[in-house]
């Protein structure tokens, strides 16, 4: 077993055509120790990212903490222009006319809250990514229609070109490819 | 007794037709719509229809911009005329749209995962064309910026954060914001799969831009799942924020009619109406044109009727009430607007209003309306106008005979507020049919969820 600094392969690729035979051999090779995954699916299969080691994310944190923020934000706009930079008597209401600013507050919470998901998810996601060495394999491009795919990743520890080539050959994939860098 | 009598109701099931049993027809299918040599010549119809109509607006936006809001039929007691009944209908239309793609994802109703996607963009083109209103109603759209946005400037001048007006500014932008967000988000993964099945290198270029580099990795779709849902769940509110902010634009002022509150609900209530009629209007002739039929099926038809005609017994119950408030609270104006309302020289546009948002739609009780694509259609046609005349009717009877009768007047709209109007029909057309012609126009990876597993090859 050795690293390679340069590796030229990013990984081995196995191809499956439907989402419960992914998910089987996903957790096989979890099983076998292999902890450098990743797993593509033109669908969202439920279960297949727990099955690799998916740590949850902390966007839902986030999105509260930002919400948040928007609302002390919207508060705090009206509150400084109507209050303090630009008092007006409009109508005989107080300066601080509390219940008139919670339409604007509310707004700006859900805008702040809905940017850090939307935004959140594709940072934490890493895209936009323009390249990627998965794109290499020859099949991939119908990973975006029909087919399923599960790689172990060249960084993995236990990984050996051979050997991992023969391990996922055992779990009976379609095909198995190296994923060339 | 007919055969059909004698069998029980049974409501369509199928969220799915026969016809898609793969992932690859599904995808075939829906790319097929955007890949093909041949655009129907519907397509083309459309467009150019559309493109006719917008010429309302190329022409009229800027006569307006010349010569003012004069060329438009406003007077002293009307003044919000066609411009604000046509910004409250357009944007009633776009609720809908988050109301199938947040609402229905939350409650899941696994049927919306077809209509979501065309449903998102109608939304997105209404508000658009829903924001030309108020720009073109302030005349001066350049000095609008200060009227409307709270920015430091050189006048060191504020917007009244007590004015719903300025809610509204709020609303409507936060609305157009996140609904585009969360649009897009739903648009990535098929994006890339348009990237993948295209062979033009310019599609290439193009799509593989828009996807991200999109690569259905597990651990990105955990995420992706996690963020739609907190959009949806953050859309819900908001939806029935905005066009209960748009009821405070009427509902806070003290003109008779206006004053109640009543009106955030019963507003909502008729944005859904509006919105799905809306919805339909568009989807029944392309389910005919680009046979969709295995992913618009009867029971996309039975369950939109049976919200339409939900939604619009709530509108009913909300005139019926606006009728009741009306005599209760004893106020003279309060009960004489409601007198002028239905027997006044706008009488007439009251009962028209009744017909197409009352009558008619009581015909969707039948199962046999619920799920002809034809009669629903022009269901949905009625529904369409008579909510336009629902917001005439608030606008126009309240404003023109207020307390003062030596300040009454009647409002007679001129060709320039009809040609904005079908200016922006026609903007919405185009851009409706250039979303068609170019994006995956049913969400791809939620219908392959559809699939039932063992289902697949």
């Amino acid at each position: 077993m050795h690293h390679e600094e340069e590796s030229p392969y990013h990984g081995v690729m196995a191809q499956f055509d439907n989402p419960d035979d992914l998910v089987a051999a996903a957790k096989a090779t979890y099983a076998a120790g292999y902890r450098k995954l990743d797993a593509y699916s033109p669908l969202p299969v439920h279960g297949l990212a727990d099955a690799i080691g998916y740590k949850r994310t902390r966007l839902p944190w986030l999105v509260f903490c930002m919400g948040l923020l928007g609302a002390i934000a919207g508060y705090s706009l009206c509150y400084w222009v109507s209050v303090i930079d630009y008092p007006m008597n409009i109508g005989g209401r107080p300066f601080h006319s509390g219940p008139s600013f919670i339409p604007v507050t509310f707004e700006v919470t859900i805008l702040f809250s809905a940017m850090t998901a939307a935004f959140g998810m594709l940072i934490a996601n890493g895209l936009p990514q323009p390249y990627h060495p998965v794109f290499n394999v020859e099949n991939f491009a119908r990973a975006s229609s029909d087919l399923f795919f599960l790689c172990i990743e060249a960084e993995d520890e236990k990984f050996d070109l051979d050997e991992t080539t023969r391990f996922l050959q055992s779990l009976n994939p379609q095909e198995v490819s190296h994923v060339e860098n | 007794m007919s055969e059909a009598a004698k069998t029980p109701y049974k409501p369509p099931v199928n969220e799915l037709g026969p016809g898609q049993t793969s992932y690859t027809s599904i995808t075939d299918k829906i790319s097929g719509v955007v890949f093909t040599k041949h655009t129907p010549i519907f397509w083309f119809v459309s467009f150019a229809i559309g493109f006719l109509l917008l010429h309302g607006l190329m022409i009229g936006a800027p006569y307006l911009l010349y010569e003012g809001t004069g060329i438009w039929g406003l007077n002293n007691p009307v003044g919000w005329g066609w411009a604000i009944i046509n910004f409250v209908w357009w944007i009633g239309i776009g609720h809908a749209g988050t109301l199938i793609s947040a609402v229905l994802l939350l409650f899941r109703q696994k049927w919306r995962t077809s209509i979501n996607r065309a449903a998102e963009a109608m939304t997105i083109f209404a508000v658009l064309c829903a924001a030309q209103f108020p720009l073109l109603h302030t005349g001066r759209p350049w000095l609008a910026a200060y009227w409307l946005l709270p920015y430091p400037n050189s006048m060191a001048m504020w917007v009244n954060f007590r004015s719903p007006l300025i809610w509204d500014v709020f609303a409507v932008t936060t609305y157009l914001t996140v609904s585009l967000v969360f649009w897009y988000v739903g648009l990535v993964p098929d994006f890339a799969s348009f990237r993948d099945r295209a062979k033009n290198r310019i599609a290439q270029v193009v799509y593989g831009f828009l996807s991200l580099g999109w690569r259905g990795s597990a651990f990105h779709w955990e995420r992706y799942e996690l963020a739609s849902l907190i959009l949806a769940g953050l859309s819900t509110p908001l939806v029935l924020s905005v066009h209960s902010v748009v009821s405070f634009d009427f509902a806070t002022g003290i003109i008779p009619g206006w004053h109640t509150t009543i009106f955030p609900p019963y507003f909502v209530a008729g944005a859904i109406f509006a919105g799905f009629a809306m919805v339909l209007t568009l989807m029944i002739p392309l389910r005919r044109v680009y046979g969709l039929y295995d992913f618009i099926t009867e029971r996309h038809l039975n369950n939109m009727s049976k919200v339409m005609l939900a939604s619009g017994l709530i509108v009913a119950y909300g005139y019926f009430m606006e009728i009741v408030i009306a005599q209760y609270s004893g106020s003279i104006w309060e009960m004489y607007m409601m007198r002028n309302r239905m027997g006044g020289p706008y009488g007439n546009y009251y009962w028209a209003l009744i017909l197409c948002n009352i009558a008619v739609p009581q015909l969707l009780w039948f199962r046999h309306f619920r799920l002809h694509p034809v009669w629903l259609w022009f269901i949905c046609q009625f529904i369409n106008v008579g909510m336009w005349l629902e917001r005439f009717i608030i606008v126009v009877t309240s404003l023109h005979r207020d307390y003062l009768p030596s300040s009454w007047d009647m409002f007679h709209p001129t060709i320039w507020d009809a040609a904005i109007y079908i200016g922006t029909i026609g903007l919405f057309t185009i851009l409706f049919f250039l979303f068609i012609r170019g994006f995956p126009m049913i969400s791809i990876h939620e219908i392959r969820t559809l699939l039932k597993t063992g289902n697949h090859k």
